[in-house]
């Protein structure tokens, strides 16, 4: 990444400026940070820093909520991220069976992007399609009803996106 | 005080009226295709593109499409519904590409139903009449089953067999109290004609002129509230829908959630307009005391109560309103289908009650996990100000009120009412002591009233229909509808709005299905991780907040999760542990320490290390970290290990003393077993097993060597002889 990367993007700047001349400017804090990792995909430490810096609030005040909430990722993502749904349903239909079979066939654990960057693993809270579990989500499309058996197939899939 | 804002609404609802006239929309067929986050994910947007493209070929501008949020038929998605004016209205169910153009050609342009797609009942038949009839619990009529009666009714006026169908509907509080019992209300389709009956003889006699002579028989004819109508001729024909009531949901699967016009035509704002006009903050407050309405987010504390405090202990001027749409108990998704499918009525409702504690600012704390309900809101948010029914001088009342939304960003425990303010804040969302409590000390420092998504959604009903027939409909205690989310294994999960005091036997078995695949019920879950299992010997409960209560599980925000007798409860009860142990804040010891320790004893149960003295510990822990906890998280973490024990202590103690799971679900208690006589002796297991623990040579029978054994289960999958053996 360039050190260019590391500077917040025009109108992010420009949605802080909107938000400090609000009532109660802190509290706008969780949006901003939304904000950035919605466009870089994590919550970099220097994007943090100039967060804090435009913001006018401490630095150990946007780290704090930064690691608070699990939406927030302190590092970059994989191309594909893969967000398997651990609520309820989707454990009881066998979710983490499912979880399994993405730890062997990608070789990485909870949290952890693969080597090339291609993927990502992560465990979610319910997504609330709790109907159609067990549920995968990779980036923003939803697999319904995913089986063991059927991670390699899945991954193999998006691998062959990939090549074309 | 002049009507100001009943003008308005007057107005709208012309303006809307003349909009709907213009578009002619009466006289169009509509090809109605869901479009909830669930809908999605099933396949709804081919639908709708297949849709689009049949009718472009066709070159008719009579057929439009409308996308609506979900009818919670999650199991049936993507579910389509065919309106044809003047015919019986059809849903279909699991459409695909394929059926679509099956669906288009048969239905829409040669107007005959394909009976084999339709939702539900795969019917042979078309059918000439449907007739829909009430059958709640409250009202079941004193002589005999109103189904039965109509059948009755059917047979003795001679109509054949087969050319009507009949279903058992749900109650609406139609019948005011001295009618219960004596009195039955039942439509009749296609006509859509409501009728009121007392006896066998007034039954049959509407039935012989209406379905015989073609006639209405107007004497029996009854008015009904809207709604409803307004239920009976959408959904009064498919029986997933018959035991239900659909207040809070009553829009949603029905009307496009994106537009005003479409929520106006539904009554939508009607009753803030009378709120406003009435100009009377301490009716509306007594209106929703009377009404009986009790909080929906878990807790059920009275609504009314609630917004009488905001007021009572102190004159600050500045006072919020909040949503609570955070929804994380991990087997829910209520909040979610309301707010994709019928995001006005949140806001109606959050205006009125701004209205009544004198709030001018509102804010909704949505999941950042529901994208598409956080773009709903945001439009219908936009479309309300552009409409003058957010912002300043609302309807001309003089009124104002805003409402901006804030996004959670994954934290189970800001759901909980403190930590959220903090949250909004844009603090880190740690729970703190109460009181004071929000309604006394909110955001910041300012008296605020934070109700749930679906106890906002009921207050535009309340104040549009009356308490009077709100409190009608329910138990005593516990008044008006609760949504259900019905998941795990039951045959139709989905989204269900039951009257309080339904029971558990008619919401598994006559709504949802009943067990799948040949199972037995085994419990059901409750309340989600603050809640616990309802052992399926209870199955004849009602549900409201005192009678789960009483079984140690709480009514909760409405997840609820069957299991089956392949359900083990040990690990059931050990999944929710680690949900609020992996959500707890850390503030206070007893949650964040406690929770650790009792699950540390939870997995070597479930490794076979347990001993029985393990299960006493967990019990006193338990209580403890009940007793000592700051917040609702920690205070309630316990409950589902402390209510699988006490439902189903033998099972906990066969994972000890017998190193067994009765159900196979712990994986370290699983013995894999060849059977001497099915191996062939073909090697697969031997070469596939990962840490090469299994002996023997071609053609010969095969033996795991149990000590090197890691349970992984491979040589289960992959036998073809179905010789290996779970045990
Ligand atoms: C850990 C925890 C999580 C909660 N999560 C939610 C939630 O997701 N949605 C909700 O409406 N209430 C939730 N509540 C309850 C809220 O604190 C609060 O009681 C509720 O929003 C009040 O609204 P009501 O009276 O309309 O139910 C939660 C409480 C606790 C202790
Ligand atoms: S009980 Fe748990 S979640 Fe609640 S404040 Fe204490 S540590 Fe935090
Ligand atoms: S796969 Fe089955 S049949 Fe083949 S050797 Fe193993 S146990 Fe025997
Ligand atoms: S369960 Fe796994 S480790 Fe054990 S014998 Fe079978 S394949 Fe080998």
């Amino acid at each position: 990444m360039d050190a260019k990367a590391h500077k917040l993007d025009h109108d992010i700047v420009e949605f802080i400026n909107q938000c400090r001349e609000q009532e109660h400017p802190d509290s706008y804090l969780i949006a901003v940070l939304h904000k950035v990792q919605n466009r870089y995909g994590y919550l970099d430490k220097e994007h943090m820093a100039e967060v804090a810096q435009r913001m006018q609030v401490p630095t150990s005040t946007v780290s704090g909520v930064a690691t608070f909430y699990h939406f927030f990722r302190l590092q970059p993502k994989g191309k594909y991220h893969i967000s398997i749904c651990l609520g309820t349903a989707c454990f009881i239909k066998g979710a983490d069976k499912v979880l399994d079979a993405f730890r062997t066939e990608l070789g990485i654990e909870l949290g952890e992007t693969t080597a090339d960057e291609l993927f990502s693993l992560d465990s979610s809270r319910c997504l609330g399609v709790c109907a159609l579990a067990p549920v995968v989500l990779i980036n923003e499309q939803v697999f319904s009803k995913v089986s063991a058996k059927q991670v390699p197939q899945l991954l193999n899939k998006v691998k062959e996106q990939e090549l074309v | 005080m002049p009507p100001h804002a009943v003008t308005f609404y007057n107005a709208l609802h012309q303006f809307m009226v003349a909009r709907r006239e213009q578009s002619g929309l009466a006289e169009k067929t509509v090809i109605q295709v869901g479009s909830a986050t669930c809908e999605k994910a099933a396949g709804s947007e081919a639908v709708m593109k297949e849709f689009s493209k049949l009718i472009r070929a066709s070159g008719r501008d009579d057929i439009i499409i409308k996308q609506t949020g979900c009818t919670g038929r999650c199991a049936r998605e993507p579910i389509v519904g065919v309106f044809i004016p003047g015919q019986i209205p059809i849903k279909y169910e699991r459409v695909d590409a394929e059926k679509v153009q099956t669906i288009f050609h048969d239905h829409i342009i040669g107007g005959q139903s394909v009976p084999e797609l339709v939702l539900d009942k795969k019917t042979e038949k078309r059918y000439d009449y449907v007739i829909t009839v009430c059958s709640s619990q409250r009202c079941r009529h004193a002589e005999s089953d109103p189904e039965v009666m109509v059948a009755k009714a059917l047979k003795a006026t001679g109509i054949e067999e087969g050319t009507v169908r009949i279903f058992g509907g749900g109650c609406f509080g139609l019948c005011s109290s001295d009618k219960v019992g004596k009195q039955q209300v039942m439509m009749i389709f296609p006509e859509r004609i409501l009728y009121s009956f007392g006896t066998q003889e007034q039954l049959e006699e509407i039935i012989e002129s209406h379905l015989i002579r073609k006639k209405i028989l107007t004497r029996y004819q009854t008015k009904a509230d809207f709604i409803t109508e307004q239920f009976f001729s959408l959904y009064g024909d498919v029986s997933f829908f018959n035991k239900q009531t659909r207040l809070t949901l009553r829009n949603s699967g029905l009307i496009d959630p994106e537009s005003l016009v479409d929520y106006v035509m539904n009554k939508g704002y009607e009753a803030l307009a009378n709120v406003l006009d009435r100009g009377d903050p301490n009716w509306v407050i007594a209106e929703i005391t009377t009404s009986g309405l009790r909080g929906r987010g878990g807790g059920g504390f009275p609504t009314g109560t609630k917004w009488k405090n905001a007021i009572t202990y102190t004159n600050d001027p500045i006072k919020y309103v909040v949503c609570n749409a955070d929804e994380g108990d991990p087997g829910a998704f209520m909040d979610r289908s309301a707010l994709e499918g019928d995001p006005f009525i949140i806001l109606e409702g959050m205006t009125i009650g701004a209205y009544a504690i004198g709030a001018h600012k509102g804010y909704i704390y949505v999941r950042a996990e529901y994208p598409l309900a956080i773009e709903r809101l945001e439009k219908a948010i936009a479309k309300a100000k552009e409409n003058n029914l957010l912002g300043n001088n609302i309807m001309n009342s003089g009124f104002d009120f805003d409402v901006e939304i804030r996004l959670g960003a994954g934290a189970f425990v800001c759901g909980e009412e403190t930590a959220l303010m903090l949250s909004i804040e844009g603090k880190r969302g740690q729970p703190r002591i109460r009181p004071p409590y929000p309604t006394e000390s909110g955001l910041w420092g300012h008296p605020t009233v934070i109700n749930n998504v679906e106890t906002w959604a009921n207050v535009p009903t309340i104040m549009l229909y009356g308490a009077e027939w709100y409190s009608r409909i329910g138990t005593e205690k516990s008044k008006g509808t609760k949504v259900f989310a019905l998941a795990g294994k039951v045959v139709n999960t989905g989204l269900v709005e039951v009257p309080m005091g339904t029971s558990l036997r008619d919401i598994i078995y006559d709504i949802g299905g009943g067990v799948p695949d040949g199972h037995q019920l085994k419990a059901v879950q409750t309340g989600g991780p603050s809640g616990g299992c309802i052992p399926a010997a209870n199955i004849d409960t009602m549900v409201d907040y005192e009678e789960l209560a009483k079984l140690g599980s709480i009514m909760g925000s409405g997840g609820m999760i069957v299991l089956d007798d392949t359900d083990c409860m040990v690990q059931t009860a050990k999944f929710f542990l680690e949900f609020t142990q992996s959500e707890s804040c850390g503030k206070c010891v007893p949650c964040r320490e406690g929770t650790v320790r009792m699950l540390e004893i939870l997995e070597r149960i479930t490794e076979g290390k347990g001993e029985l003295a393990d299960l006493d510990k967990l019990e006193r822990l338990g209580k403890l970290i009940q007793k000592s906890s700051l917040c609702g998280l920690g205070m309630t973490a316990p409950n589902p290990v402390l209510n699988a024990l006490h439902n189903f202590r033998d099972e906990f103690e066969v994972h000890i003393t017998e190193k067994r799971c009765p159900t196979h679900k712990c994986p370290q208690l699983i013995k894999y077993e060849i059977d001497v006589e099915k191996c062939t002796g073909c090697t697969l297991c031997a070469r596939r097993c990962p840490v090469s623990c299994i002996d023997g040579t071609a053609r010969q029978v095969h033996v795991i060597n149990q000590e090197a054994c890691i349970k992984c289960g491979e040589c289960f999958n992959v036998c073809k002889f179905d010789a290996v053996l779970k045990i």
